[in-house]
Order: structure tokens, then C-alpha cells, then sequence
């Protein structure tokens, strides 16, 4: 049965020590006013917070949020997404990443890279597509 | 396609009942969504349901509740009780999408496998969400939770029904607006079975609370006298209160009739038979109805006998 008659929810977050949301709060909106359900959480959540996030809320995508230099946070969150059973879930991180280390989010397993000044369009309309592609909520072992 | 990767067979279900997260989280997602497999879920766990205490907490923006809610849910687990929240936010009537922040004021109970909490939008159906949220408190229920909190904003009299899910109803309001108590309308009165004062760090706190009281306990004794608790939900104190006066209530209420999900289904249906008759009366072209519209606006027949003669009409009408 599809439901993609419901709207889309995503998780946008940020991890680490960086506290500036002003980003993650501006794409939210952008989300929730092209028609998704966002589950906003603020800054400073551990690794281990957005994984049980994610699951009870079952998000169809994570969004992370860095402006700081703590992207690479990132590979370690996909390593927990797989042990929890997520790894089919999409994870799109935005913000301030130097070149040379987009390609380590990419090899970690992000979906998509968003610098700044993204546009506005191009971020709903990859975040819904990346939401369309469904996602296993247990690792097919459990 | 979207989340077909799992099926509620056999195997499903007993790892729902045995309160596997992410089972029950894959469920709640298909119950909000209505699909089939939601149905399968709901009929396959009836007779698992029925054993939680289902709190409610609603009040205006701005009182404070997803904190007082937080508090709540802390002063349960230092009680040893495991607990699901639903918190419901109320979608962009423009754009049909949601921020969902309640999650932003409970994350000491993130890591707390002892609490799970949902983040569900309003999606623009208030008498649709209170049949989706209490199919939600079912599932939780059946999954294993002592106790499930419905947080939801009371904004207008569709919101406060929401709360109607629960078979405890505490309803938040915050002193000293002088005229705040225009803001405790009738209808919340009614519904409260605990009015709770938060920010009560505030003056005229104590006002408040006396004015509460001598409106809620105005005319004839009822079976449940509503108290009035102040709360500092940032301090967390008047929460241990708040909590006794939950156990309270639900003891004095306990009869399959007033509490519980044949409760909780009742109240449902008579929320959306009385929506269903109001559409039909109201937008009705029916010969039969004019004509006592008509006596009544020429002063012939008294509302009291149009009414029950609207009803008649209205329940037969298709």
C-alpha cells in the first residue's frame, strides 16, 4: 500500500558543539512550507540521539545541520545508522564543508552535500525525492 | 515504494507486543497514515490494549506544556513507570506541513529506553487526528507503556477535543493576565479533570488559583471536584502534586465506562456522530428542515423542540 499521500517527515539536526541553528531553522521552514512534516530538534544532540530520533519518529530522511567544523561527526553517525539498522536511510548534511571533505561525506554514505547559499528549490525538491525512496527501519538480519 | 520493506505478519506483531521500537515505531507510522497494514496492526492487538493510563495535556500556547509534559514524564520514571508521548503540533493550514518541536523541550528523555515519544502534525483533519491519535495510544498502549501522555496546543474547542483521547484530561493554563481567565473558556472548564497553574513563580499566581476554584466548583457537586495545582515546570515543583492528582483521578474514575479504550472510543464516536449530524442540518436543503428553520425564524416553534426534531431529521437523512 503506498502512502505517499502523507507528507513527507524529515529530522533536521544538528550535532556537536556547534550552536548556531540559524541554517537548520531557515531550511526547515523552507520544508514545512513546500508541504513536509519536520521534526526539528536544535542543536547539540549526540550521535547516539539522533539514531533513536530517527527510529521513533521513522523519519524518511535525516538532515544534519554544521556550519562548524564537526562535519566530520558525520561518518561516525552513518556507522551508528548502520548498527541500528538504518542504513538504507537517506542523510543529507548542509552547511559550511570544505571541498576536500565533501568527498569523505560521499564515501561515508551521505546522500547529498548542500553548501551555502543552495538553492532553495533544489534542496525541497532532493529532500522529497530522497523521502520518495522508502527506507527499511530493520537491518535485514533483526 | 515507501516503507513496503515490512509487513505486520505473526512475527511482527509479537516483537510490537514485547515493545520493540522500531517495530512500534514502523506501526505508529502506517496507523498515521491509515493504510492497510495499520488496520491489520489495530485488529491484530485489541485485545492487548486497555492496561495504560492515558493523561492529556492541552492549553494555550505559550502555558508552558511541552515543559510541564517533560517534568511529567521525569517525575514518572523516578516512579518506576515506562511512558509513551504523543505530541501533536498543528500543521500549516497554507502549505499542509509542520515543524515539530515538542521533541525540542524533552530531551532528557532522548536516550531513556524507558520513554519513547512521537511527533505527530494535525495535518489539517482535528476530528481525523483524534481518531489517528487514539489508534496511536492504542498501539503504545498494547506495546507496553504504563502510562501515555497526549500533549496537544488547546487553541479552540476542536483542539481541547483532542485531549479527549485520554481518560485524565489536565488542561495548563498561567496566572496573571487579569484577563487570562477570559482565555479559560466554558468549554475548557468542562473538559478539565485537573487544571494545572503553571509558571507559577509568577505573580498573581495565587489570584489565579481562586479564581479557578470558585469557577470550577460554582453549582451542584460533581462526582470528581477538579483540583487546581500550581507548577513551576522549569523548577519541576507542584509536578509530584500534579502526578498524585493523576493517580487520584484515575482511581476515583475507574469503571470501563469513563476510562479506558471503550471509554476512549465512545467519547469518539459521539465527537464525530455529532460532527456528522451538524454537517448534515447545516448544509441540508432538505424540505422538512427549511420548514423549521422557517417556524423557528417566524418565532412558531421554540429551539428546544426544532432541535429535536432537526436531529430526527438530520440522523435519517443520508
Amino acid at each position: 500500500m503506498d502512502d505517499r499521500s502523507s507528507p513527507p517527515k524529515v529530522l533536521m539536526t544538528k550535532i556537536g558543539l556547534d550552536g548556531h541553528d540559524r541554517g537548520s531553522r531557515i531550511v526547515a521552514t523552507y520544508l514545512r512550507d513546500a508541504g513536509m512534516e519536520v521534526v526539528y530538534t536544535g542543536p547539540w544532540q549526540e550521535i547516539d540521539s539522533v539514531v533513536t530520533l530517527a527510529i521513533e519518529e521513522d523519519v524518511d530522511v535525516i538532515g544534519i545541520s554544521s556550519l562548524a567544523t564537526d562535519h566530520l561527526v558525520v561518518p561516525r553517525l552513518m556507522k551508528a545508522l548502520v548498527k541500528a539498522g538504518l542504513d538504507t536511510m537517506p542523510v543529507v548534511v548542509g552547511g559550511i564543508i570544505p571541498d576536500g571533505e565533501e568527498a569523505v561525506l560521499y564515501d561515508a554514505g551521505v546522500a547529498k552535500v548542500f553548501h551555502p547559499g543552495a538553492d532553495r528549490d533544489q534542496i525541497v525538491n532532493d529532500i522529497g525525492s530522497l523521502a520518495n525512496s522508502g527506507h527499511s527501519i530493520l537491518a535485514p538480519s533483526q | 515504494m515507501a516503507r513496503s520493506a515490512h509487513k505486520p505478519d505473526d512475527a511482527w506483531i509479537e516483537r510490537l507486543l514485547k515493545g520493540e521500537r522500531s517495530v512500534l515505531a514502523r506501526s505508529i507510522t502506517w496507523i498515521e497514515n491509515q493504510t492497510a497494514d495499520g488496520a491489520t496492526v489495530l485488529g491484530a492487538i485489541q485485545k492487548n490494549v486497555g492496561s495504560a493510563v492515558v493523561v492529556g495535556f492541552t492549553g494555550p500556547p505559550g502555558a508552558g506544556k511541552s515543559t510541564l509534559v517533560s517534568a511529567y514524564v521525569r517525575e514518572l520514571r523516578s516512579r518506576d513507570k515506562t511512558v509513551g508521548v504523543v505530541a501533536v503540533d498543528p500543521s500549516s493550514p497554507f502549505s499542509g506541513g509542520a515543524i515539530l518541536g515538542d521533541r525540542i523541550r524533552m530531551g532528557e528523555h532522548t536516550n531513556d529506553s524507558g520513554v519513547f515519544v512521537r511527533s505527530v502534525a494535525s495535518r489539517g483533519h482535528l476530528g481525523g487526528l483524534s481518531l489517528t491519535a487514539a489508534r496511536i495510544v492504542d498501539v503504545m498502549d498494547a506495546s507496553g507503556f504504563d502510562v501515555i501522555v497526549v500533549e496537544t496546543v488547546g487553541a479552540g474547542q476542536s483542539e481541547y477535543e483532542v485531549a479527549e483521547v485520554a481518560d485524565t484530561k489536565v488542561v495548563i493554563s498561567t496566572p496573571g493576565y487579569g484577563d487570562d481567565i477570559q482565555a479559560v473558556k466554558a468549554g475548557i472548564l468542562e473538559i478539565a479533570d485537573i487544571m494545572v497553574v503553571n509558571k507559577a513563580d509568577m505573580p498573581q499566581a495565587d489570584q489565579t488559583v481562586s479564581q479557578l476554584n470558585s469557577m470550577l466548583h460554582m453549582g451542584p457537586a460533581k462526582e470528581w471536584a477538579t483540583p487546581v495545582i500550581k507548577t513551576t515546570a522549569t523548577t519541576g515543583e507542584g509536578v509530584g502534586e500534579l502526578a498524585d492528582a493523576v493517580d487520584e483521578h484515575g482511581a476515583a474514575v475507574h469503571d470501563a465506562h469513563k476510562a479506558g479504550p471503550v471509554a476512549r472510543t465512545r467519547r469518539l464516536i459521539a465527537s464525530m456522530a455529532s460532527d456528522r449530524i451538524r454537517k448534515r442540518i447545516a448544509q441540508s436543503s432538505d424540505d422538512a428542515l427549511n420548514q423549521i428553520c422557517e417556524s423557528v425564524a417566524r418565532g412558531e416553534l421554540d429551539f428546544d423542540t426544532a432541535v429535536d426534531q432537526a436531529i430526527k431529521l438530520g440522523g435519517d437523512m443520508e
